[in-house]
């Protein structure tokens, strides 16, 4: 209950929080929440279901080219935005064949490739996708005839749509679904022994966690308003692993404090000029080294520490 | 009467070894089969060919009159066949009841159904049975993978019972486990058999354990049978006292 009030508050809080800040501050915030759900799919793959993924930001690719496509053909975002997921979830189910065959540094290889592939029709595929020069002037969002220009508006409707994506994640997780994934990542082998469908399970894994980024996707495409292949390479799909191990894999609010540590961080940092990177590459291996657990697991650390 | 297990001409070689070589056997409902035999007599690899976690280089396996040669374990599982591994398995990260319900609910409905079924599917009850009849309810709520080898040895054999299979194969329960544990394996494993009518397979070197318990008994030695008959003649073999002294 305690915990519920707590969430509670801190939802609300952050939903008003930007009215604070300018237009910039407010893109940062906007992108921390976009990442926010695309790192809560790569969890479900990676943390729950003990799959590897270096492929997130090609779905979350797929899914912003979808709704900026679906867009200018002048179907609506509610419309583009279900689209954008079903065709990451069904493209993420297909990537989640390999994984039935191979497991750990190979499938992080196999799924970097595709996102390299990925990347490589984006950039190629003119007709499609603008090439390098990629989709400028992408619509903003109209709810129900109401057209979301201002940019807190358009905060607040991102910050609606990561909870509720979190809470049918919450709600996924509890389910009996939820338990035969940790049991995958667990234990396959005694997975299969009681009858737990491990194939299914890898697959799933690996589709709801697409979706998941193909919905960020969605709103990413709108609040840029110009996509090009760039931010879908895979160096966004580290930063993506990077936030869901930094925070905490495998639990729940480990994409939310991932991702800050992926967006914020290197604005912080900006005074630091052409020293950021380094001081942010020093900061994973210190992290990595002594919390591997994640920023999450810092109070069971600091308990046991005792 | 058909048997509820029947094992014939099993063989499985890896290159040069003949891991099993050429073992047939049935289990009749109702029954406790013992295997023993020395290290490396094939036991555990006979167990992996029956239960489809390695594929058999040749012979038969049918389970209540249906053959199920090179089933997946998947199949086996839902056939109604449990089975514990030598070497500990359990969901380490899970809850010690939520091991079980884990290994319980993925029977009966489908998968559909299932994601919109309630957290614990139902299963709540049965888990407790379950943890009340292992006695496991002070360790219930805690991860499987924090307690000490006996206790994640019993959460792992109750596992296997959640589902309510007609046949357990068991291997090398007591390895590891402390002697009062022993006891309370044995009157539980009886108490399975006799109120559930459940059928096991137990694979044991603990002698004591497989005399209080099973109603025969196979010895194992090469990848062969070496004796097969009640427990007390198996254990007085020449053959089988020379199989162990050799090995
Ligand atoms: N995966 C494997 N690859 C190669 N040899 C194996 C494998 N598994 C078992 N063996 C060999 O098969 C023989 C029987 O092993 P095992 O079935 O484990 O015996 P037991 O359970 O009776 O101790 C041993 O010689 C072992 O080395
Ligand atoms: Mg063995």
């Amino acid at each position: 209950m305690m915990r519920f009030l707590l969430i509670a508050a801190a939802v609300i809080a952050i939903y008003f929080l930007p009215a604070g800040l300018k237009n910039y501050g407010i893109y940062i915030v906007t992108l921390w929440s976009v990442y926010v759900i695309a790192g809560m799919g790569l969890n479900l793959t990676v943390g729950y279901a003990g799959q590897i993924s270096l492929g997130q930001a090609a779905f979350w690719g797929i899914g912003a080219y979808t709704t900026a496509i679906a867009l200018k053909a002048g179907l609506p975002f509610l419309a583009a935005l279900p689209l954008a997921a079903l065709l990451c979830f069904g493209v993420g189910l297909l990537l989640g064949f390999p994984a039935l065959r191979v497991q750990h540094h190979y499938l992080a290889f196999a799924t970097l490739g595709f996102n390299i592939l990925v990347y490589l029709v984006l950039r190629n595929e003119d007709w499609l996708t603008g090439g390098s020069f990629g989709i400028n002037n992408i619509a903003e969002p109209t709810l129900l005839g109401w057209r979301i220009s201002r940019p807190l508006d358009f905060f607040q409707f991102t910050w609606i749509a990561t909870v509720a994506m979190g809470v049918l994640m919450a709600l996924l997780l509890r389910s009996p679904w939820g338990r035969a994934f940790a049991a995958l990542r667990d234990n396959p082998i005694r997975a299969e022994s009681v009858g737990i469908d491990t194939t299914f399970y890898t697959l799933l894994a690996f589709a709801i966690g697409a979706a998941y980024a193909g919905v960020a996707g969605a709103f990413f495409a709108c609040l840029v308003g110009f996509i090009e292949p760039a931010p879908f390479g895979v160096n966004t799909s580290l930063s993506m692993l990077l936030m869901v191990i930094a925070g905490g894999s495998g639990r729940f609010f480990g994409p939310a404090i991932g991702a800050m540590i992926v967006v914020l961080i290197p604005e912080w940092l900006r005074f630091a000029a052409e020293w950021y990177l380094a001081i942010f590459g020093v900061m994973i291996v210190v992290m990595m080294v002594w919390l591997p657990g994640g920023i999450l697991s810092l109070p069971e650390r600091l308990r046991g520490a005792k | 009467m058909t048997a509820l297990l029947d094992v014939q001409a099993m063989q499985k070689a890896y290159g040069a070894i003949r891991a099993v070589d050429g073992v047939s056997f049935s289990v009749a409902s109702g029954e406790i089969l013992g295997v023993i035999g020395p290290n490396g007599s094939g036991k555990t690899t006979l167990f992996n060919a029956i239960l489809g976690q390695v594929l058999p280089s040749a012979g038969s396996v049918a389970f209540e009159g249906h053959d199920v040669t090179g089933s997946k374990p998947l199949h086996l599982a839902r056939r109604g066949i449990g089975r514990t591994f030598q070497s500990l398995q359990v969901f380490g990260k899970l809850s010690v009841r939520d091991n079980l319900i884990a290994a319980g609910q993925e029977f009966g409905t489908g998968k559909f159904a299932r994601l919109f079924a309630a957290p614990e599917a139902g299963l709540g009850p049965r888990a407790e049975e379950i943890i009340a009849l292992f006695r496991i309810g002070h360790v219930a709520h805690l991860p499987a993978g924090s307690l000490s080898y006996g206790q994640q040895k019993l959460v792992d054999i109750a596992m296997a019972f959640m589902s309510r299979p007609r046949l357990v194969l068991l291997d090398e329960p007591c390895a590891g486990v402390n002697p009062a544990l022993i006891d309370q394996l044995t009157e539980l494993l009886r108490r399975l058999n006799r109120e559930a009518g459940t059928t096991f397979i137990v694979i044991e070197h603990n002698m004591d354990f497989v005399m209080n318990l099973c109603s025969r008994v196979i010895c194992m030695a090469q990848g062969r049978i070496l004796a097969e008959g009640p427990p007390a003649e198996v254990q007085a073999n020449r053959a089988v006292l020379e199989a162990y002294l050799g090995a």
